[in-house]
């Protein structure tokens, strides 16, 4: 696969999302410790590090996906647009709508396809009619690569497609919503080489919409896809940069050892 | 690459901030609230509904176990209760009860007129029909057992009659007691006077355990005496019959059975056994043990096999349960040490499951206590005041009731004394499940097992 | 000899069996068990069991064969048409019975001699009387013929007795002297002793089928007997029900499958929100610890004898309902009505629905969930718009569990539905069930030959039918769901 990274410069510099000493506890145990990093618009950032580094949790703190586990607490600062997600005034829900997510395993509803990806926008109140709705599924699904195969059966149940199919179709329900940005973790994991290589040409092309947070275990995914890299280590921030420089030319060392496969 | 043109929903989006929550957004939250507010409420409701049963049939049911009772001295008159005076057994049991309560009566009348107690506007008849109709009987039994008895003063408790009783709880007052023919207010007033010198009390009636069933026109003597032993015999069988054989059964099945379709059939089958209504159980005892079988009817054996037949597959379900959930790990160390597989299951899988089957035979126990309607169609709800013989003399075998069937013998009687009664013997009932749920637990918590 | 004391000598011999096995085959191999091939407890089992699986198998045969045995040679004392119809020599033989043990009875307790037994006639006092005096009491007079049978009773009973207690022992003698002949260090005793267990593990399971059998031939059995005294066709289709002992009977199905599904239909409109929504409440919100308390709580209802809800129902909410709702609206003046019976059954299959309801529930992968929370669903959207419907077939299901349930309830409507056979919409009115019927038709002085017994087998019949069939459609449905997310 060609390097795509030489023909892709970073379009902007305006910080999407900004961390600030953020700490995550499980319970007593520490999963992120103090990290600070900013996010970019219309970027592709990977997350990378080895199994259990935090990069999953950190990056289910950016949508409060860890509300949902009981145990979690997170302290510090995450500023959306620069209004703190964590502010006792924001609601999750209506945060989720701006920065979306896509998982590691398909997980599509036991629904028809066209009810999968009108899911959001039918919660989120954006049509007002049936022929919008049908217009935002449509749109969604080109965007997703998907519509080709799937526009003559989108009454048929999410749950009969092939693994890759599924994964773009979770992709094509999260940017329904229209969000500001997708945060997806290791969402081509589960997929085989060539439906991860569908999936990896799609993220290229969303970042020109949306700032796109990936988290994944191949650095050859995040060398091919990402223009930022972060390295995540045993709960720290190790490196965070330009994906070029991290790969080739690391500053921590314990970045150095990951890239070259002697920690892992 | 222009953004806009690309966006896949071309209603721009709204500069919304986070900090202020849209109108759509708290109207979902609404929507949100009242869900959650619906499944409080359906536990609320659920709880609630319990604990107002719970409550109205402890405070029915709490005053069953005490009584309202009389003590006066009684003399013996020698001249009624034996004309003949020659204290000979056949001619003493010449006299009826109504020779002894003729006596009960005198006595308890005399006491009155002795501690000064006013009893106008009450005749001597209705004086004496404050004593219950079983207390001539127990007097004449206590004579007939000791004729010397005849002419000494004895110190004699007698229970008040239902009504009376019933004033005292709360269950009578002046207004019904207009209306009604078995009682007046002017008995009533006597009756508090009586309390007042201390010829009447409230106490405690252990009778209330160890008494047989009364007929309808003395509530207060009615006891559980025949309901208990009755449940303890059928529980005792119950256990007996049913352990060994699911046990054997479900052995059989997890550990043994080859995979055909015979096999299969058992499997349904207890599957559907597990789920057929509990009347059918009934009709099958009445088809089969007592018209085919000859067994006699009212009997705790009846009762005992019929419940066996119900706590079976739940036995057998939840033995296999347990047996299943021991580590495949300890049936291989055993056979790799060159045991035979029955070896292997009776010597290391059987103890290891051991705590569970236990637990699950409690709990079915536990559900065959409480079971009523097939007891019925054996004929349990029988009027039985005879007590069954010992288990060794064949007690199983005579009329016998349960408690539950006795709960609702005593629910369909026309005097709301029995009502009490009947929360009576739910309370008794409620203890015995609860005793043995707190012992599956114990057993549970105990033998735990984390593999 | 009697029954017990056989059972004694058969242990006895038994326990001699185990020991003398135990000690030749310990005896042949010289001491060493290394040189048998069974353990030495084996072969003393061995012996034991030969003992006991014959002798037991043969004492049970003789249990069962000799009262059929005896009652055919005691029908020459009865006029033809009693020995011809079933339900009359039932009859005949079972006062012969009792009055053959009122005699023995009377002879154990003194009351009479062994001659005195034998040559007792109807005609020198009665004979009701002096059982009576015993403690036997009789229903009515013994006749002669009744008399004469059962004194023919007891002779045979006495000759069949000595022939089974000879033959019982003769059959558990020769087991022990095979047992012990054939026992020798190189005898396989643990395999022909772990064949014998195996034998009584399969006979054991086959129980489940033997009570399916037993209710399926009660069922049918007395269902045919009432269908050839009252035609089918009324049964099922007459739309009344009144029993009445003039012989002319209306025993329609109709009104009691009416009231049957009435009272259901209301249990599941009580029981389906409620168990639904404290399911979803304890699934989905409920932290851990109000969780471990609430639950066990609910599931308390489920461990309360349904007699208890009967009383309920009968004391509490009907004459509740009764006072505040129908009364008031002038819709009914009785406290047992369907309503009544529906709400309490309603509570009493709250827990059922909703441990099922969580079961299912809790089946839904917590992908599907994070799905949706992922692009900004509520809770609340999430389990109505994806883990409901994920989990709906396991939910309709629960519910037609909890429908078989209700249809099978019986002390609830018992006591509170009330008896009155009627079609009628009110829910406020008394209506019956056909569980009701069940009981009412076979308690109290039944006649085991009339149609107004007999139709409650017929009822039982379709219960059981009707009950089995939504059991099996529910559990198909419940299958079929857990293997979706296997």
């Amino acid at each position: 696969m060609k390097d795509l990274r030489v023909e892709r410069d970073v379009q902007t510099e305006t910080n999407k999302i900004e961390a600030r000493g953020v700490q995550v506890f499980y319970g007593t145990n520490h999963a992120i410790k103090d990290v600070d990093v900013n996010i970019l618009d219309k970027t592709v950032t990977a997350f990378i590090g080895p199994s259990g580094c935090g990069k999953s949790t950190f990056l289910r703190c950016l949508n409060r996906m860890n509300d949902t586990v009981a145990s979690a607490r997170v302290e510090g600062k995450i500023l959306l647009e620069n209004e703190d997600i964590y502010d006792p005034r924001v609601d999750p829900v209506q945060l989720r709508a701006k920065v979306g997510m896509v998982f590691q395993k398909p997980n599509p509803f036991p629904k028809s396809i066209y009810d999968n990806v009108a899911y959001g926008p039918r919660i989120h109140g954006l049509t007002r009619s049936k022929a919008e709705l049908d217009e935002i599924v449509e749109k969604s699904l080109r965007r997703a690569a998907l519509w080709n195969e799937v526009k003559d059966r989108l009454a048929a149940g999410g749950t009969g497609l092939s693994g890759g199919q599924q994964q773009r179709l979770c992709i094509a329900r999260a940017i329904a919503t229209s969000p500001e940005v997708l945060l997806m973790d290791e969402p081509c994991s589960a997929l085989d080489p060539i439906a991860t290589a569908q999936v990896e040409e799609l993220i290229d092309e969303l970042r020109t919409d949306y700032s796109v947070v990936i988290v994944t275990h191949s650095m050859q995914q995040a060398a091919r896809v990402s223009q930022r890299t972060a390295f995540f280590h045993l709960g720290n921030l190790v490196e965070y940069g330009e994906t070029g420089q991290i790969f080739t030319n690391p500053k921590d060392p314990r970045t150095e050892s990951y890239i070259s496969g002697r920690i892992g | 690459m222009s953004t806009a043109s690309t966006n896949p929903n071309d209603v721009p989006r709204k500069a919304e901030s986070l900090l202020v929550p849209s109108a759509l957004m708290r109207r979902r939250n609404a929507a949100e609230a009242r869900f959650k507010a619906y499944g409080i409420a359906a536990i609320v409701i659920s709880l609630a509904t319990l604990a107002i049963m719970l409550f109205t049939i402890f405070s029915d049911g709490i005053s069953a176990f005490s009584q309202a009772t009389l003590r006066f001295p009684v003399t013996m008159d020698a001249a009624t209760l034996d004309p003949k005076g020659n204290r000979d057994p056949a001619d003493l049991a010449k006299v009826t009860t109504i020779g002894y309560k003729k006596v009960l009566e005198k006595a308890l009348i005399a006491e009155l007129t002795q501690r000064n107690v006013d009893v106008q506007g009450v005749s001597a008849k209705d004086i004496g029909s404050f004593i219950s109709g079983d207390a001539p009987a127990r007097l004449r039994e206590m004579v007939l057992a000791d004729p010397s008895l005849i002419g000494q003063t004895i110190d004699f408790s007698a229970f008040a009659t239902g009504r009376i009783d019933g004033y005292f709880k709360g269950r009578v007052t002046m207004e019904t007691a207009k209306l009604d023919s078995n009682i007046s207010p002017e008995q009533l007033q006597l009756a508090d006077r009586m309390k007042a010198a201390g010829i009447l009390d409230v106490r405690f009636n252990p009778k209330f355990f160890t008494n047989p069933d009364a007929s309808d026109t003395r509530p207060e003597s009615a006891g559980l005496g025949v309901a208990i032993i009755g449940t303890l015999y059928m529980m005792a069988l119950v256990v007996v019959l049913s352990l060994p054989l699911g046990v054997a059964a479900a052995i059989y099945l997890e550990e043994f059975a080859p995979q055909n379709r015979f096999t299969d059939l058992i499997e349904v089958n207890i599957s559907n056994l597990a789920a057929v209504p509990s009347i059918v159980f009934g009709i099958l005892g009445l088809a089969i043990f007592i018209n085919f079988g000859g067994l006699p009817q009212s009997s705790s054996l009846v009762g005992a096999l019929v419940l066996t037949l119900m706590a079976l597959p739940t036995i057998i379900i939840a033995t296999r349960a347990s047996l299943r959930a021991v580590p495949p790990s300890i049936r291989t160390a055993a056979l790799g040490v060159g045991a035979s597989k029955v070896q292997m299951v009776f010597h290391h899988v059987l103890p290891l499951a051991m705590p569970g089957i236990l637990t699950g035979t409690i709990l079915s126990l536990a559900t065959s206590l409480g079971e009523t309607g097939p007891l019925l169609l054996i004929g349990m709800e029988a009027f039985v005041v005879n007590y069954p013989a010992g288990p060794l003399s064949g007690g199983v075998m005579d009329p016998a009731t349960a408690l539950p069937v006795q709960v609702y013998a005593w629910a369909a009687r026309s005097d709301p004394a029995f009502i009490e009664r009947a929360s009576g013997a739910i309370i008794v009932l409620l203890a015995f499940l609860l005793v043995m749920n707190i012992v599956a637990i114990i057993l549970r918590r105990r033998f735990e097992r984390r593999w | 000899m009697s029954v017990f004391l056989l059972l004694v000598v058969i242990a006895v011999l038994a326990l001699v069996g185990f020991v003398i096995g135990r000690q030749r085959a310990l005896a042949s191999a010289k001491g060493n068990v290394k040189d048998m091939h069974s353990l030495p407890v084996y072969y003393g089992w061995h012996g034991a069991l030969m003992v006991m699986v014959p002798a037991l198998i043969v004492l049970a045969l003789w249990l069962v064969i000799q009262p059929l045995v005896i009652e055919r040679q005691l029908l020459n004392y009865f006029p033809a048409d009693v020995a011809e119809s079933d339900a009359a020599r039932t009859l005949a033989m079972a006062d012969v019975r009792r009055v053959a043990e009122g005699l023995d009875i009377a002879i154990a307790q003194g009351a009479m001699t062994e001659t005195q037994a034998e040559v007792l006639r109807t005609d020198a006092g009665s004979v009701r009387d002096r059982l009576a005096a015993v403690g036997v009491a009789l229903g009515a007079e013994v006749t002669p013929q009744v008399l004469a049978a059962a004194q023919e009773y007891r002779n045979h009973a006495v000759i069949a007795g000595i022939g089974r207690s000879i033959l019982t022992l003769l059959v558990a003698l020769a087991g022990l002297i095979y047992g012990i002949r054939i026992t020798h260090k190189d005898f396989r005793a643990r395999n022909r002793v772990e064949q014998v267990i195996m034998a009584l593990l399969a006979l054991s399971s086959t129980i489940a089928i033997l009570t399916t059998v037993g209710i399926v031939l009660s069922l049918v059995g007395e269902s045919l007997r009432f269908f050839t005294m009252y035609p089918w066709q009324d049964f099922f289709f007459s739309l009344t029900w009144s029993p009445n002992f003039q012989g002319d009977s209306d025993l329609g199905l109709a009104p009691l499958l009416w009231g049957t599904i009435y009272i259901s239909f209301v249990s599941i409109i009580v029981a389906a929100p409620i168990g639904l929504f404290s399911a979803i409440y304890l699934a989905e919100y409920a932290s851990p610890r109000v969780r471990s308390v609430v639950k066990p709580a609910i599931e308390v209802i489920a461990g309360i004898p349904t007699v208890v809800f009967g009383l309920f129902a009968l004391v509490t909410l009907g004459p509740m309902l009764r006072d505040w709702i129908a009364e008031p609206t002038g819709l009914g003046n009785s406290g047992s009505s369907v309503m009544t019976a529906g709400i309490v059954i309603g509570i009493l299959n709250i827990p059922f629905v909703s441990s099922l309801a969580d079961d299912v529930i809790n089946a839904v992968p917590q992908a599907m969930r994070d799905g949706s929370y992922g692009i900004g669903a509520t809770k609340s959207e999430t389990i109505r718009l994806v883990v409901l419907p994920a989990a709906l077939p396991g939910i309709v299901g629960g519910m037609l569990l909890a429908l078989s349930r209700a249809i099978g309830e019986t002390m609830i409507v018992t006591m509170g539905a009330g008896a009155a056979a009627k079609l009628d919409l009110n829910p406020f009115e008394a209506m019956t069930t056909i569980t009701v019927k069940i009981v009412s038709q076979l308690t109290g002085d039944t006649e085991f030959d009339s149609p107004e017994t007999l139709v409650a087998f017929a009822l039982g019949m379709t219960l059981f039918v009707l009950t089995l069939g939504l059991n099996v459609i529910a559990l198909y449905i419940v299958r079929k769901y857990r293997e979706q997310y296997e």
